[in-house]
């Protein structure tokens, strides 16, 4: 187990340099400066100036030879417009960040799996249709839309919820942007955990089981949910980085102080050292995630070994 | 004569600011602003920003030697009692205020204003504010790195500076915008300044939540008696349109401003319709046409593109009614602006013949940058295309997003773009925009170059009478009216929701969300404590 984590962890090196390299590149070759954002009027001088004190005038491979140097003793940089430690700025929008995505997960998970597991228990029928509509409408409707419907129903209509902000940062202020961003993963488990338990139903060992006199209450506990819990988590290991990506859309329309409006707001702003720490917590914290979910793999059944 | 014109077109909003100055003045209560351009705030460093995002809470926060008197329709002095001007109008000795505490409680001296200004001017910086300064004398050496010290301001004592110019202009255009607050010349230094910013505006710090919102209270060492009234502002980083309509809707904000279908929405609305209010800011849109691509060099082609477009039915269908069309490059609002200009008649007809008299007969393909922006950008071009290929003109289009066509116009590099460009509040200035003298990069975008609209300026420039300064820029402006380097499509018409209880809104022409805090206040039936 150790040995597999520590060969993960190497694993993970290759891709975050290839991850900063790329963000390099692209933010080398597309226009706009930090001089131009600044000021319509910047004289070329004091572009050129503030080029060289940035160090922006040296080649890309020193440029990153330098960030990747200073990565490795755990500084991402300083702001080139606040001037700010972008790691101070990142760990500011961090928080609200993780409120986000681990409440929307967690109503996803236990919205979207019961659902798909009570719809393939009966398949064809009344709840297996309603589950699969509501599934298939998560899975279309556009965040946007939803969140000002959501807004409009629990803020306006209903008057439960505040329609916008962080306020405290308590539960009032989150429901609304969690669930807005939640529905769609809700719908993709529900989908996701239908087929995949009325697959496992299908098994030979389910129905060896059957055979021997198990009863169904202990098929689908032993064997058909903790299969199917394998497939469930692989998925909800992939939608958590699909819900970093998403989650910009919803922070914006909540005004909600997360790091995927910060990486916007860096890219418009030319705030180069901002960008690539905002990427790189986002594929960090993916890659932990996907490292979790291969650890948990074992928990839930034991048969699977990491060699 | 200001006053008369933004009544004209201020409408409704008129009618509450006259109601507001019926009532005694309420203490207390938070007032909860939006601020709507999309992003968050740029940073706690108002002097780093250009964006007139970050100019709303920065109202609150800061203050600069002058300040926009809506009203008017012209900066006054702030941080001054008095500006004697001698030297032939080039050297203004302020008396400064002795009254004005910064949030630390540190009195603003003349030094504060002398350290701020040469932290703009700084050459590796490209601080916006740089445009402004730069009007002193000596203050671009500092800019260049030949000088410490910006030669044209002098302490004469701690509340006395003299300020000399390079060009006989009133200062008040030039330091009245948040792009040069005063900062306390000790504090300003230090990197805790950023995360916790200190000024000398009615309110002071608390808390910036980022992407959120930025939380003041109110400094009661504030030199104006009895302001500012309210507790407490909120401003919300708001940049959702339909988010903040349900926001205003649900008592939430007190602020909204209303894009062209909300304006819509909110005239029809019987309830909503009386929270409106309604100014013609000072920018106009435009398409600029670059005389280096051969078409365009014809005074005649660029005539004709502004005869080829029904510019009313778009102003009218498409922007919804929110814009008012332009009839050569000042606004409304600029004191010079002439009302016997009447804009170019939709004339397919004579288009096509000017056309034909330049050379192109059968029209021209030419490529048209543009940003994606609902009133300024691609749907604008794309309501246009057809037009133009109805003269035989074609045009292909080239997206490219707000930040790089910035940079695009800046270094020339298009055929055509469409943009909007402050033309106020400063006609001199604004016209000045179009002098062959400024440099592309500086605001002459469509690199125009006309002796004789030289000669008018630099004429205006040197007027002494206020009444032949603004003959003289009328003939400008009408000069370049007839040459016309741009479409002139609209001046915009700003709009914004405000909620019944807010009082004391001003009608500020250079850009609405701009208010001076300290005069607004909340009656008792706000819902925010």
């Amino acid at each position: 187990m150790l040995s597999f984590l520590f060969r993960r962890l190497l694993q993970t090196i290759p891709t975050v340099l290839a991850v900063v390299l790329l963000v390099f590149v692209l933010f080398s070759v597309v226009p706009g400066s930090i001089a131009s954002s600044m000021s319509d009027d910047a004289d070329p001088q004091v572009e050129l100036r503030m080029k060289k004190q940035l160090g922006l005038d040296d080649p890309v491979y020193v440029r990153f030879g330098v960030y990747i140097a200073k990565l490795a003793s755990g500084d991402f940089g300083t702001s080139f417009r606040t001037h700010e430690p972008v790691t101070s700025m990142i760990a500011k929008r961090a928080w609200p960040t993780l409120q986000l995505i681990f409440t929307a997960m967690a109503f996803a998970v236990v919205i979207g799996v019961p659902l798909g597991f009570i719809a393939a228990l009966q398949p064809g029928g009344i709840v297996d249709t309603l589950a699969m509509v509501v599934a298939v409408s998560g899975l279309s409707i556009a965040k946007f839309w939803l969140g000002l419907v959501l807004m409009y129903l629990f803020a306006l209509k209903l008057g439960w919820l505040p329609s916008f902000g962080y306020g405290d940062g308590g539960l009032k202020y989150l429901l609304l942007p969690a669930v807005t961003l939640g529905v769609s993963p809700m719908a993709l488990f529900a989908r996701t955990t239908r087929a995949a338990v009325l697959e496992i139903m299908t098994a030979d060992f389910v129905r060896t089981a059957r055979s021997k006199g198990m009863s169904e209450t202990r098929v689908v506990k032993w064997h058909v949910m903790r299969n199917a819990l394998v497939i469930i988590l692989t998925t909800v290991g992939l939608q958590f980085g699909g819900l970093m990506g998403q989650a910009v859309v919803v922070e914006k329309l909540f005004s909600w102080p997360g790091i995927g409006s910060l990486l916007v707001d860096s890219v418009l702003q030319r705030d180069i050292p901002a960008v690539q720490g905002s990427i790189l917590v986002v594929v960090l914290a993916f890659l932990a995630i996907n490292l979790l979910i291969d650890v948990l793999y074992g928990v839930i059944d034991p048969r699977i070994r990491y060699a | 004569m200001m006053f008369r014109m933004i009544a004209i077109v201020a409408g409704l909003g008129l009618a509450l600011a006259g109601s507001a100055e019926a009532q005694t003045p309420r203490k207390g209560g938070t007032i909860r602003m939006t601020a709507p351009y999309g992003s968050s705030f740029t940073s706690l460093d108002i002097h780093t920003t250009q964006r007139a995002q970050d100019e709303i809470y920065a109202k609150a926060l800061h203050r600069s030697l002058y300040v926009w008197n809506s009203a008017e329709g012209k900066p006054v002095l702030e941080l001054a009692k008095e500006d004697a001007v001698s030297g032939g109008g080039l050297v203004h000795t302020f008396k400064l205020r002795d009254d004005a505490y910064f949030h630390n409680g540190r009195k603003m001296t003349a030094d504060d204003v002398i350290w701020s200004y040469t932290r703009i001017m700084d050459g590796t910086k490209a601080f916006p504010g740089a445009r402004f300064v730069r009007v002193i004398e000596g203050a671009a050496a500092v800019e260049k790195g030949q000088a410490k010290e910006i030669s044209g301001l002098k302490k004469i004592d701690d509340f006395t500076l003299e300020m000399k110019l390079t060009e006989k202009v009133d200062p008040g255009f030039y330091f009245f915008t948040a792009l040069t607050s005063i900062y306390p010349a000790d504090e300003g230094a230090k990197e805790s300044f950023i995360q916790k910013p200190i000024g000398l505006g009615p309110f002071k710090f608390v808390e910036h939540v980022p992407g959120s919102r930025i939380v003041l209270e109110r400094w009661d060492r504030f030199y104006k008696p009895g302001k500012p009234y309210a507790d407490k502002i909120v401003v919300s980083v708001m940049g959702e349109a339909a988010a903040r309509d349900v926001a205003f809707r649900n008592k939430e904000i007190d602020t909204s401003v209303l894009g062209p279908a909300q304006y819509v929405a909110y005239q029809s609305d019987a309830a909503l319709k009386g929270t409106i209010v309604e100014v013609a800011e000072v920018f106009t849109r435009y398409m600029g046409m670059n005389p280096s691509f051969k078409p365009f060099a014809d005074k005649r082609v660029r005539q004709a593109i502004n005869y080829a477009i029904d510019t009313d039915l778009i102003i009218t269908k498409l922007v919804k009614g929110k814009a008012y069309r332009a009839t050569s490059w000042l606004p409304l609002t600029a004191p010079a602006y002439d009302k016997a200009m009447k804009p170019y008649p939709y004339d397919p007809a004579k288009a096509k013949q000017l056309l034909a008299e330049a050379g192109y007969p059968n029209g021209f393909e030419f490529e048209w940058t543009t940003s994606q922006n609902e009133s300024w950008g691609l749907p604008i071009v794309s309501a246009v295309i057809p037009m133009l290929d109805k003269v035989g003109i074609k045009a292909k289009v080239k997206q490219v997003e707000t930040a790089v066509l910035a940079e695009v116009v800046r270094s020339g590099d298009y055929q055509a773009f469409i943009y909007s460009q402050a033309s106020g509040p400063d006609p001199q200035a604004a016209l000045k925009c179009f002098h062959s003298s400024t440099p592309q990069p500086a605001c002459n975008y469509t690199t125009f170059k006309n002796a004789d609209f030289d000669k008018i300026v630099d004429e205006a420039g040197q007027a002494d009478d206020p009444a032949k300064r603004i003959q003289l820029l009328q003939k400008a402006n009408a000069l370049l009216y007839e040459e016309a380097p741009v479409w002139f499509f609209n001046y915009n018409k700003a709009v914004m929701a405000v909620q019944p209880w807010l009082k004391g809104v001003q009608l500020n022409a250079t850009e609405l969300t701009h208010q001076n805090v300290e005069d607004l206040w909340v009656d008792e039936t706000s819902p925010a404590k």
